[in-house]
């Protein structure tokens, strides 16, 4: 299984991303370039977080301008997984990837810090390694957390179990429903706030993070080998 | 040349922070008739084309990257032709 990291102008924790995949989980990844991304050459896409083109205008809008985006949705349209973590959340739902949209944190204040998740799904292709509503610590790091989804939309991600990750108290950035991660209506594509790549070894805080990519790669080795 | 000015408002059901904490310094320095204040966008566009032509792309222009239709609305108005 063929991770990529996809790389605008501004991402900057694509390191941490590809450091996670490659040296911890062990599987083989490969940082790629916006303008040169072939994405029909892997199985698995990961946005890292940073802030893309500067945030300017909206956290994650210019990115969509992107020729890699109309590659992104044909991606995801197949069934390979996505997962946007940070501003990589916020440029799949700029891109109507995944539905609402950002807002600066109810404390107009760059946040960061260790947040505590209950995991509300343990039954997508990435949250399998989890225990249904088992509580988790993920560091994050932003400014525009504050995710902002309307109540008909809200309904929608409740009805189908579409809220994966929730902070589980104090939801100080104030986003709906303190929702922390939610995936599309197929299931493949999963935004989230926290950042799972900065929490998968012990010696820097944590390995909370480290059943997300294991449950991707678990998943789609065995879809490849269903598949051969 | 024509100059359009595309305002970008919160939708009235998003609360703004920014707002808030403006309304708060308002009302911190006297303005205590301070009722409400709302946060938005100016945009400035010079384009090619007349007044006629351009209205149907800008709209196009603010729905697909402009503004996010899910937390903002907007209006535009189209100006006099810059004398160059």
């Amino acid at each position: 299984m063929r991770f990529a990291v996809l790389k605008f102008p501004g991402s900057s924790c694509d390191l941490d991303m590809f450091h996670a995949v490659n040296d911890i989980v062990k599987a083989d990844v490969e940082c790629v370039w916006h303008t040169e991304a072939d994405l029909s050459l892997f199985d698995a896409v990961l946005i890292p977080t940073g802030a893309a083109y500067g945030d300017y205008l909206r956290p994650g809008a210019l990115a969509k301008s992107s020729a890699v985006i109309s590659q992104l949705h044909e991606f995801a349209a197949s069934g390979k997984p996505i997962l946007g973590v940070g501003n990589g959340f916020q440029i799949l739902v700029e891109a109507g990837l995944l539905p609402g949209a950002f807002l600066m944190n109810k404390s107009l204040k760059f946040r960061s810090g260790q947040a505590k998740l209950v995991v509300q799904n343990a039954e997508t292709s990435f949250t399998s390694g989890y225990e249904a509503e088992q509580e988790i610590a993920l560091p994050f790091a932003h400014a525009y957390g504050n995710y902002c989804v309307n109540a008909e939309t809200v309904t929608q991600l409740k009805d189908n179990k579409r809220i994966v990750f929730t902070y589980k108290d104090g939801n100080e950035d104030g986003s709906t429903e303190a929702i922390a991660g939610i995936l599309n209506e197929q299931g493949n594509v999963l935004g989230m706030m926290p950042l799972p790549e900065r929490a998968v070894e012990a010696i820097i805080g944590g390995t909370d993070g480290l059943p997300l990519f294991q449950s991707i790669l678990k998943n789609g080795s065995e879809q490849h080998v269903s598949q051969a | 040349m024509t100059k359009v000015n595309v305002y970008v408002t919160l939708r009235e059901s998003v609360v703004d922070p920014q707002g808030i904490a403006a309304k708060e310094a308002l009302q911190t320095l006297g303005f205590n008739e301070v009722q409400n204040v709302r946060i938005g966008k100016l945009i400035e566009l010079e384009l090619d084309g007349t007044a006629a032509a351009i209205e149907g792309r800008v709209t196009e222009m603010c729905e697909k990257l402009l503004i996010n239709q899910v937390i903002e609305d907007y209006r535009f108005e189209i100006g006099e032709v810059a004398g160059q």
